[in-house]
């Protein structure tokens, strides 16, 4: 089985617990205004067997302690969902943790992938079906069938939320995000990601129109206070 | 028994000398964190604000005096003090801090530019005398050598030898004279004297006339320290005298040598036995513990030496590499680490974070959590730890043994290594398409290798040039080597520290190359891209690379096998020539902060490094070619191997970001233990961390008066930032800071 990434960060600290290898996938079917990765958009031809690619994993093992891992990440990694689910059932046979970094806008089978899966970081676009369709260009409906199919399981869940100047950088729209993710289950923590424009030579290298030109990098300091309110006040 | 070793477990060292037997039934571990430490008292606090006045006077004159009067000598100097009342720890090289010794032995032409570049001048009498009836190393050393070494010493394919300075990496056991007095080690070398070596032939000779040196050697000892007031002909009675009377051998060495590299072994077990003695007899408190720690340590970051401007190009930041190894394990589940171990890194924080003394964690897998995480938190915070790997040294040297200079290992007391700074790989593949001409000089230096004239370089073709180069290369250096230390041990033999090893000692022959990222990627260059070379008149000075290539330091087998290949097949070939005094043949991969100068003095090279910049150093990725993160990076320097091929030591340096390490400083505490355990665990063995942003370091080179504690690791060292030349800290900045997005 074949799959196609773009790139391989071999010490991954910011996506799940611990030293992680972050797999980042190609393909995704949203736009997000903010993506860091354009790079990862299209579905290019396959790269990668699964087993070259448990096999470099393995490589990275040793650096895993108690707490690191694999994270899938993208792209949307739930797009190439036949591979993941090879790719992650040879990660537990060699008794890796797995994390799925996703916004759950995949194609199906999520009972199954979700089989081998440890930690869910879940994506929040936006809370509502207008704000998701004007920020991604696609429609909420999928990721709202990924949460309910996540709800049976009892993976915990991390949430992540991009948070923009001037567009979500308030109290308002933590109550909503708040309110929105009472209905996702067993959600262990909230992470508020401040908006950074790092990605424009990105968007300059592969010719395309960098849609924030006019958006400052959000406040960290901000950024942080904010985090710590949503997680106040979900408990 | 004696009261000096009153309610010490007794064994076999109690007849013979064997410190290590000593440390292993006396020592006691500790697993607890690091609470129980005690801040510096009034005493240490007034000496190293004395201290500081006089480091900042000497920051900036470049060296604060020098003795012009006498020559170097274990007892050629009265006693020196800082601030005598407050003193716990005595001795000073000369009689004033800072001063420091001419020690014409290694050569006198060194001296005399050494001199001049402070505006000082010889004694006219000494010189006078000197000169008439005193051959120096240096001398000897250039009356033997040959044509070819000559020339590969001119070019630059080898820098840095000991041929005309102190060759350094010799460690004395300091510790055999707190445990058993100068007197019975006089006794035993007097044995070995009268009952041994009878069979009289040149190697018998050469060793009765060093015995003879190395007993009055240490009687020299035990007069110097009369001087301060100390009787050493006995052992210590407590802790504070077993750091005294272990110091004062140190202190013999650097008054006698000046060595590139004056490491100070392995103490930490060692003082902790007294320390601990003292504690249950109730003679001492903790804050007098780290008092006497903190001045002992105040005494090794004053250690200097006299360099030439040259000198310090290479070696910046008047290193001396007091490097103190510390923790390890005594065997796979006992650990060595002792209050003392954090005691001594303790001082970081008490003091301030300084690149002296050399501080270096042994690590393992099984070391005690609590002592992983302080040294890990001491890192993140001071930059000035480097972690060498005790599960890979331990089989081979066992539990006793310690690191010269960066990362050469040697049981002390038994192993001694002949110093032989390095070879440049990289202008050795030039020659290799040059037909060994310099790419520089345009002169040539090797004979009988045939020049590439093809348009694409063919890899088969120039990795059998290559190979046929470094067969080349081998010889020569090898041929300097012999040269050099058997001179070395003619003119300028080290008594003192010689004097606190056994009178058999093993001895290593250590070699050392640069530029092996360079050459790595420039074969893969040659192998998987098309690599076109332009040339001037017949010499090839520079490379148009088309397509993409396999770079080392991200884990990709195709390339960073070309590197072990290298390595393996330079060992190789050093290994079939002769070695002066039966010496085992190393190798290092270690460049220190001379990576810069070796760049300055290479040519353009295949893997699109232009000429003149920098290699990276040691065994380092080439700048910002580590494109798949750190782990990745770690794992292609972890391939190269150790025991059977680089002995002497593989230098890594690593610097990652504190947001990209964790949130919290908890966070990164137990990121970095965890990277740590997982480096070492693919038998990797050597890691520098720096815990920096490059911003620190770019506002720390435009104000430099913002940042005057500045430390970073650089290649197997630390160094004060601003002590680097602006070439040196354009280099580190340059280099890969490892980041997440």
């Amino acid at each position: 089985m074949f799959g196609s990434i773009s790139k391989i960060e071999s010490m991954g600290l910011k996506d799940g617990p611990g030293i992680r290898t972050v797999i980042f996938l190609n393909g995704c079917k949203l736009r997000c205004k903010y993506c860091h990765n354009p790079e990862t958009w299209l579905k290019q031809e396959n790269n990668i067997s699964v087993n070259e690619l448990v096999e470099k994993i393995l490589r990275y093992k040793n650096y895993y302690g108690e707490d690191g891992g694999v994270t899938l990440s993208g792209g949307e990694p739930l797009l190439q969902i036949d591979f993941i689910i090879e790719l992650c059932k040879k990660l537990k046979e060699n008794n890796i943790n797995i994390a799925l970094d996703t916004s759950g806008t995949g194609i199906g089978k999520y009972d199954e992938i979700l089989k081998y899966i440890d930690l869910v970081l879940f994506d929040i676009k936006d809370t509502t079906p207008e704000g998701f369709k004007d920020l991604t260009g696609t429609s909420i409906e999928e990721s709202q069938k990924f949460i309910t199919i996540l709800n049976e399981t009892k993976i915990p869940v991390w949430i992540r939320q991009v948070i923009i100047p001037g567009y979500n950088d308030n109290y308002e729209y933590m109550h909503k995000l708040n309110d929105y993710i009472k209905e996702i289950r067993n959600v262990e923590k909230i992470e508020l990601l401040p908006y950074h424009n790092m990605a424009i030579s990105k968007y300059n290298d592969l010719n395309i129109d960098y849609p924030l030109l006019d958006t400052s990098n959000m406040d960290k300091l901000k950024c942080n206070e904010l985090e710590s309110y949503i997680n106040s006040i979900r408990k | 028994m004696n009261n000096y070793w009153r309610n010490f477990n007794t064994g076999n060292w109690c007849q013979n000398i064997n410190v290590e037997e000593f440390i292993r039934l006396n020592y006691k571990k500790y697993l607890g964190d690091e609470s129980f430490l005690s801040s510096t008292t009034d005493k240490t606090n007034k000496v190293w604000d004395k201290c500081q006045t006089l480091l900042q006077e000497e920051l900036k004159k470049g060296v604060l005096d020098i003795e012009v009067n006498k020559m170097s000598g274990i007892n050629a100097f009265e006693a020196g003090y800082i601030d005598k009342d407050n003193e716990v720890i005595v001795g000073l090289q000369t009689d004033e801090p800072l001063k420091r010794i001419v020690n014409p032995y290694g050569g006198i032409r060194m001296v005399y530019s050494e001199l001049e570049a402070y505006g000082y001048e010889m004694n006219p009498i000494i010189d006078k005398y000197l000169k008439e009836f005193r051959k120096t190393h240096n001398d000897g050393v250039f009356d033997a050598y040959t044509p070819e070494i000559r020339k590969a010493r001119s070019v630059g394919l080898l820098t840095g030898l000991p041929d005309a300075y102190g060759r350094g990496r010799i460690i004395g056991d300091y510790r055999r004279i707190a445990l058993y007095g100068i007197d019975f080690l006089i006794e035993q070398k007097e044995n070995d004297f009268n009952n041994n070596y009878k069979n009289i032939n040149e190697e018998t000779i050469r060793v009765r006339e060093e015995i003879s040196m190395q007993i009055k050697a240490l009687k020299e000892i035990k007069e110097m320290a009369l001087k301060y007031g100390y009787d050493i002909s006995k052992p210590a009675e407590n802790g504070i005298e077993a750091v005294q009377w272990t110091y004062f051998g140190y202190l013999a060495g650097v008054k006698e040598n000046n060595g590139a590299a004056m490491s100070m072994g392995r103490i930490d077990g060692f003082f902790d036995i007294y320390f601990e003695r003292d504690l249950e007899e109730g003679r001492i408190t903790e804050e007098e513990i780290q008092e006497a720690i903190d001045q002992f340590v105040i005494k090794l970051r004053l250690v200097r030496h006299l360099r030439t401007p040259e000198y310090d190009e290479l070696f910046t930041g008047d290193p001396t590499w007091v490097t103190c190894v510390i923790g390890g394990m005594l065997n796979d589940n006992e650990t060595l680490v002792t209050k003392t171990s954090y005691r001594l890194i303790h001082t970081l924080r008490n003091l301030d974070p300084a690149p002296e003394p050399n501080m270096t964690i042994l690590w393992s897998e099984n070391l005690p959590e609590t002592f992983k995480k302080y040294s890990a938190k001491m890192s993140i915070e001071t930059d000035s730890i480097q972690y060498e790997n005790d599960d890979l040294m331990r089989p081979i040297y066992g539990n006793d043994y310690a690191i010269a200079c960066c990362v050469s290992a040697m049981r002390l007391g038994k192993d001694m290594q002949f110093f032989g700074a390095r070879c440049n790989l990289a202008k050795s593949l030039l020659y290799a398409i040059n037909g060994g001409v310099d790419e520089v000089k345009k002169s040539k230096v090797l004979e009988n290798i045939e020049t590439i004239d093809d348009e694409i370089l063919e890899y088969d073709k120039v990795l059998n040039n290559y190979f046929k180069v470094l067969e080349n290369v081998a010889k020569i250096y090898s041929d300097a080597m012999n040269i050099i230390h058997f001179m070395h041990d003619k003119y300028a033999y080290e008594a003192a520290l010689m004097a606190l090893h056994d009178s058999v000692v093993h001895r290593y022959m250590a070699y050392g190359v640069a530029g092996l990222s360079v050459v790595a990627d420039s074969l893969s260059a040659i192998k998987y891209a098309k690599v076109k070379p332009i040339r001037e008149d017949g010499i090839t000075t520079d490379f148009v690379i088309e397509g993409d290539f396999p770079k080392y330091g991200n884990d990709d087998d195709r390339v960073d096998e070309i590197a072990k290949l290298i390595l393996n097949k330079f060992h190789d070939e050093l290994e079939k020539n002769w070695t002066y005094r039966n010496a085992e043949v190393t190798m290092s991969v270690l460049t220190i902060t001379s990576n810069v100068v070796y760049g300055s003095k290479t040519g353009a090279t295949p893997d699109g490094r232009k000429a003149g910049v920098a290699f990276a150093p040691g065994a380092n990725p080439m700048h910002e070619r580590d494109m798949n993160g750190a782990v990745a990076s770690l794992n292609s320097v972890a391939k190269l191997e150790y025991e059977n091929c680089c002995k002497d030591g593989i230098s890594n340096t690593f610097t990652i970001i504190p947001d990209a390490l964790g949130k919290d400083k908890d966070e990164q505490i137990k990121n970095l233990v965890t990277l740590l355990n997982g480096y070492f665990k693919q038998k990797a063995h050597h890691l520098n961390v720096n815990v920096l942003n490059r911003e620190t370091l770019v506002d720390a080179m435009e104000h430099p008066e913002k940042y005057p504690l500045l430390t970073i690791r650089v290649s197997g060292y630390a160094v004060r930032f601003n002590r680097l030349t602006k070439k040196q800290q354009l280099e580190v900045i340059s280099r890969t800071f490892h980041e997440s997005l």
